[in-house]
């Protein structure tokens, strides 16, 4: 295979993966802390329309970057009234949220449904960029390409190198310990939601801003759900996280270009569209096959309602 | 997801005209059912272009439920504008068929209008439009055109639709430039603009300097703007999407056909019959011409147009010559309509190989 394709290939696996990393992250944060919110579909819906709205009006991306996390983050908010405050079932305000959210995304977004944005250029790192293969797909991209892997970092800080994180977690494995030691369990909650809402928000924001400039009814296209299930097989841990996600972005761009190619494999398009998804729940199982890791890494309380005893 | 919204214009308007004069009157309503939002471009949008110029030049009310999935759904929406007395029901898209069958074996009096089907009802009638023939003009100008010789196509399913446009896309580019070959892409998805872009993107690295598709969204026309290529649009122009990129589009027109229908399902003498119809009923057109087509290959393409309004000129004429190197239509001769429905196979120039 020719350079230039491959590293075209790896090019279009971190754009593909990105949005994935920045949503899932941010519902691995919530679902530390003990909270399932199935909404992802919905919050990113969301954060796409209000930050293709943002960027249209004001001409900043950044603008509509910070859009789109409110979106996202607002749209948590009313979910976390109701599944913690209000102790509904997480699973079916989850599910309900995403319905919302694409709903009333399609609804805002009527007006905006003929209009374009301009493409955001990319951000040239000097001399690393001219490495050969790598240089353009690890040193050439989007902004929030780049953001997507000091999220990464700080995520990996903060759950297993700060207190806060490890406060967080405390929460997520037994609320009632981290009650009777003092620690505001439904506030950190509220704010660990909060936060993976804005993350769904500003991923939902890339695609209608960076990665295809345009908006369209539906466009997320069940990205959520994925960032939602590659939470689940990476066993919350971040790292696994982001091999997930650059592994299905790799897997769905290569076999892109094996269709194009005339290189002649005779597989049925339907199993390569599929493809993507098996081989990431396929290596992800693999690589999490050992019960203890899942065991010590999964939040035992996780989707479970809590009431602190006065 | 389905914001459905039905909106009934002029109704209102009526009853207080009908109120004031005291005359019982009510003027006859016409549904319409959308697979998906209007938008601003696309499918469901031409169907509304044909919606709207039912209301200017016939005298009947119209409303539409749009987003309206292939499934039971459809059957509930078909059946409430039956029974709410809709003289004419259009229902618009391919998953529509059965249960368009089945409602109108309940209301004999409704006439009821498929489109893109193949079954018949006693008051069910079929519509479809003959794409291919844009899709032949703009691969002669994609042929004209490239550099590269290999031209791309995003495509959505594997049916028999979607080969007739990417085949007559070949067959136009090699009329007039034998060494064009063809990539496809198949994203298995009507609308995923993600996808469909990065699917646009591939095809360009791997040499494609003109790219087109038959998915929804205009994902693809903004990728060739943003990587300096060329494209054709469908359904609509989506010239706006990508004003250098666009070269022109293959763009479909119901309005006459459904003003015809309604003149005669008013004058009683409507049957239902399968109209496929193409240039020569004005169905298909192109989208305006971009300046950067040659002069001369503008006037070939306007004067092919005419040639396929007089039914002159038929995209599949024979020779027509699969991937394998079989022939398919003889020299002489002309794909027949039953072939042309049922095909399944790539022609000679396409270089990827077929899902099946």
């Amino acid at each position: 295979m020719d350079a230039s394709i491959l590293s075209s290939i790896l090019f279009a696996t971190i754009v593909a993966g990105t949005p994935l990393i920045i949503v899932a992250l941010g519902q691995l944060i919530a679902e530390k802390s003990g909270v399932l919110n199935l909404g992802a579909e919905g919050m990113m819906a969301m954060g796409a329309i209000a930050g293709f709205a943002i960027t249209l009006h004001t001409g900043s991306p950044w603008l509509g970057v910070l859009a789109g996390m409110a979106a996202g983050a607002l749209m948590a908010f009313l979910f976390a009234i109701v599944v913690l405050t209000l102790m509904g079932n997480q699973v079916a305000s989850g599910l309900a949220l995403s319905i919302l959210g694409v709903g009333l995304s399609a609804f805002i977004g009527k007006p905006y449904e003929s209009e374009i944005l301009p493409t955001v250029g990319a951000i040239r790192i000097p001399l690393l960029a001219d490495i050969p293969i790598i240089g353009a797909p690890l040193f050439n991209q989007q902004a929030l390409v780049y953001l997507s892997w000091v999220l990464f970092g700080a995520i990996v800080w903060f759950l297993y190198r700060s207190r806060p994180g490890l406060v967080l977690r405390a929460v997520g494995e037994s609320p009632s310990s981290a009650h009777s030691i003092g620690y505001p369990v439904i506030r950190i909650r509220y704010l660990a939601t909060i936060f993976g809402g804005a993350m769904a928000g500003v991923g939902g924001a890339f695609l209608s801003v960076f990665y295809t400039p345009l908006w369209v009814e539906g466009m997320v296209s069940g990205r959520g759900w994925i960032a939602i299930a590659l939470v689940v097989f990476a066993t919350w841990r971040p790292f696994r996280v982001m091999v997930g996600a650059y592994l299905f972005g790799g897997v769905m761009v290569a076999q892109l270009f094996v269709q194009g190619s005339d290189l002649g494999f005779n597989i049925p398009s339907q199993f390569l569209s599929a493809l993507p998804y098996l081989a990431t729940i396929i290596v992800l199982v693999i690589i999490s096959r050992d019960q203890n890791t899942v065991r010590l890494n999964a939040p035992v309380s996780l989707g479970q309602p809590y009431r602190p005893e006065a | 997801m389905a914001l459905t919204k039905i909106v009934i214009k002029k109704l209102a308007f009526v009853t207080l005209v009908c109120a004031m004069t005291g005359v019982s009157m009510a003027a006859d309503n016409v549904g319409f059912v959308y697979v998906s939002p209007i938008g601003d471009a696309g499918w469901t949008y031409q169907h509304d272009l044909g919606r709207l110029q039912l209301e200017r030049e016939t005298d009947v009310t119209t409303s539409y439920v749009e987003n309206v999935a292939e499934g039971s759904d459809a059957e509930r929406v078909i059946r409430e504008m039956a029974k709410r007395g809709d003289k004419v029901v259009f229902a618009t898209s391919f998953g529509y068929m059965n249960y368009t069958l089945k409602v109108s074996k309940k209301f004999r009096d409704t006439a009821f209008v498929h489109v893109t089907g193949y079954k018949l009802g006693k008051n069910m009638g079929l519509v479809n439009a003959r794409f291919y023939e844009g899709r032949y003009l703009t691969g002669v100008i994609a042929g004209e055109m490239t550099k590269s010789n290999i031209l791309g196509y995003v495509a959505a399913f594997p049916i028999p639709e979607v080969l007739r446009g990417i085949n007559a896309f070949i067959k136009g580019a090699r009329s007039v430039n034998p060494e064009a070959e063809l990539r496809v892409i198949w994203v298995n998805s009507w609308y995923d603009p993600g996808k469909e872009r990065q699917a646009a993107i591939t095809l360009i690295s791997q040499g494609a300097d003109m790219v087109t598709q038959h998915t929804d969204s205009t994902a693809v026309v903004q990728a060739a703007e943003d990587e300096g290529v060329y494209a054709f649009g469908y359904h609509s122009d989506m010239s706006k999407y990508g004003p250098r990129a666009h070269l022109t589009a293959t763009t479909h027109h119901w309005g006459d056909y459904y003003v015809k229908t309604i003149k005669e399902v008013q004058a009683g003498n409507w049957a239902p019959v399968s109209i496929w119809g193409g240039y020569p009923r004005k169905m298909i057109k192109l989208a305006p011409l971009n300046d950067a087509i040659p002069e001369e290959l503008q006037n070939r393409i306007r004067n092919m147009e005419e040639q396929l309004a007089a039914r002159e000129l038929h995209p599949f004429a024979g020779p027509v010559i699969d991937q394998s190197g079989a022939t398919i239509v003889p020299a002489g001769k002309n794909m027949s309509d039953e072939q042309l429905n049922k095909m399944n196979y790539y022609l000679q120039g396409v270089v990827s190989t077929i899902p099946n």
